[in-house]
């Protein structure tokens, strides 16, 4: 009886799975595939229809044209503000997940109700600043905000990584006289490298997305980042559809890799911020 | 004895300015970019300022005395609600059920997780983008499917006030329930394998594995996860931001679009710190409210 039931559910089970791989799936297979379709194709055939040929062109044309520029900027924030995050956050977590000293739990309490802040708050007060330091409309504009905003849940994660790192280590190497700072370097820094790498991809998917702050703080295109390109290609290619499909999917395509590449990283960093939040 | 109290002082002082030297970065950071913003806002929403001019005036409460009968204020307040109630009774259970299933799957499935988790490795600019040509009611998927089923196409969800959020709300899920789904997986991963095969080899079934053993011990998951979709949804701009512009007819207006408008389009730059303000006031309070109510219960 109890084995019918068990067959049955797993029925249902893989119609689910089978159900959301449609789902899921369906959105990218009509970016991809529309891709490839000259301008017209796509309202004369059907929508599911495989391309007549697969055309290259609007690959081409994105490639020839200003993407690499939003490309460039793109890369450059993303690797600036990780950058500052990791090494900041390491710094963070350390006094956070090992010393003892008063301040340590209100302090952090602080950094957890910062991961609170919705950003759209920040926004009026963040634009007003650039524009009196004079970055306004320049790409730098972008890092202070991304490293700030992502700070917080960097290093809630990184600081219950580190409280994993056996405490033996860091008495032996008080006793043979390393000081705070030596332990850190040589012990604490070199043992946090799996978080970090967790984390880097964390952030980097996260920055490489961002919008809101790429909307309010650039203006040109010279200093846009990939998701604010897809908005000027429309303006430029407006009803090319088959166009704006194949600049949306080599925009995905980057972060596709890096998942594939770095999967298990990932979930094993939300599991670090899951279990213990 | 006096030297072993000093020593202990020394130590005691020396963590102190070791830990200063390690926190000071992290603290400049978020009292620029997001400590200062916050009161600044407050502070902008007591004048009278388009942003350009130089003369700030004063103005008191006025502001907030707008936003108190601000009807469209509301009306996209509670739009932020209806995504709350909806993306967390929608997004939740199916990211757990998919969780479940890649968790009893094993390895075998990593070709499905990849499938499953790709929504949201684009941005929502994309997602937006992707969706405004799904739902195209001349050439998108959504047509193309209603005349695959007898209908006449042309069907615009996005263009219809009554329908247009539920669109939304729609992707809102298809970009996020991946996210909640890597959430619930690790947390099930974390569960100790002993849990598992005692359960089966009591003769329990995957069913009963998942609501008697595996379920109750994921509450605090659950509740985080509740926690985090909630904050989300109240926040909420993006997606909204390209697919509808707050439209038609401010059906799909959010507390950040309308911001955002205010600050931005028409340049009211002190209403738009008002209203960015007042976002802040609810948003903390609900939380808080919300983080209160499920430890209380969690208390008796």
């Amino acid at each position: 009886m109890t084995r019918k039931k068990n067959s049955a559910g797993k029925i249902i089970v893989a119609l689910l799975a089978l159900l959301w791989l449609v789902i899921a799936g369906a959105p990218f297979y009509f970016m991809v595939i529309s891709a490839f379709k000259e301008q017209f194709e796509i309202l004369t055939t059907g929508v599911f229809s495989i391309p007549k040929g697969f055309y290259m062109d609007n690959f081409a044309g994105v490639i020839k044209s200003q993407f690499y520029k939003y490309l460039l900027n793109s890369t450059f924030v993303v690797i600036v503000s990780l950058v500052l995050i990791l090494v900041t956050a390491l710094c963070a977590a350390y006094p956070f997940s090992r010393f003892k000293f008063k301040l340590n739990k209100p302090l952090f309490g602080l950094v957890v109700a910062a991961m609170a802040v919705p950003i759209h708050v920040t926004l009026i007060p963040i634009f007003q600043l650039t524009q009196k330091i004079h970055l306004y409309d320049t790409i730098y504009a972008l890092i202070g905000p991304y490293t700030a905003f992502n700070l917080p849940i960097s290093v809630f994660i990184l600081t219950s990584f580190m409280a994993e790192i056996p405490k033996e280590l860091e008495e032996s190497a008080e006793i043979d006289g390393c000081g705070k700072y030596r332990t850190f370097f040589h012990i604490i820094a070199p043992l946090s490298k799996a978080g970090l790498a967790t984390l880097a991809i964390y952030n980097a998917v996260n920055m490489w997305n961002e919008f809101s702050f790429a909307l309010v703080l650039t203006q040109s295109a010279k200093s846009r980042t990939l998701p604010l390109s897809i908005w000027d290609f429309q303006g430029q290619y407006n009803s090319n559809v088959p166009m704006i499909m194949a600049v949306l999917t080599f925009c995905a395509l980057p972060m596709i890799v890096a998942f594939a590449i770095g999967q298990d990283k990932l979930i094993k960093g939300m599991m670090a911020g899951a279990v213990k939040g | 004895m006096q030297s072993t109290k000093s020593l202990l002082s020394y130590r005691k002082r020396n963590t102190a300015i070791a830990a200063t030297v390690f926190l000071i970065p992290v603290f400049l950071f978020i009292l620029i970019f997001i400590v200062y913003p916050i009161i600044n806002s407050f502070w902008l929403s007591l004048h009278n300022w388009n942003g350009i001019s130089s003369n700030k005036v004063f103005y008191g409460l006025e502001n907030w005395k707008t936003l108190a009968t601000d009807t469209v204020f509301y009306k996209s307040f509670l739009n932020n609600i209806i995504i709350v109630i909806l993306s967390i009774a929608i997004q939740l259970p199916i990211a757990m059920a998919l969780a479940f299933l890649l968790d009893t799957g094993g390895k075998k499935l990593n070709f499905l997780k990849m499938v499953y988790f790709l929504p949201m490795l684009m941005s929502s600019v994309a997602v937006g983008f992707l969706f405004k040509y799904t739902y195209d009611p001349q050439f998108g998927l959504i047509s193309a499917v209603s005349t695959l089923f007898g209908g006449e196409g042309m069907v615009d969800l996005l263009g219809n006030p009554k329908v247009a959020i539920y669109a939304v709300i729609t992707v809102i899920c298809w970009q996020y329930i991946p996210f909640y789904m890597v959430y619930f997986l690790a947390a099930f991963s974390s569960l100790p394998e002993e849990l598992y095969e005692a359960s089966i080899i009591d003769g329990a079934t995957y069913g009963q594995y998942f609501w008697r053993v595996a379920l109750p011990c994921m509450k605090g998951t659950v509740k985080s996860a509740a926690v985090l979709s909630l904050v989300g949804s109240l926040k909420y701009f993006d997606l909204i931001y390209v697919m509808t512009q707050g439209g038609p007819n401010g059906a799909t207006e959010l507390m950040a679009t309308y911001m955002y408008k205010n600050a931005f389009q028409t340049m009211q730059m002190s209403y738009g710190s008002t209203i960015a303000s007042g976002m802040f006031l609810v948003i903390t309070l609900i939380s808080l409210l919300t983080l209160r109510a499920l430890n209380g219960r969690e208390e008796a």
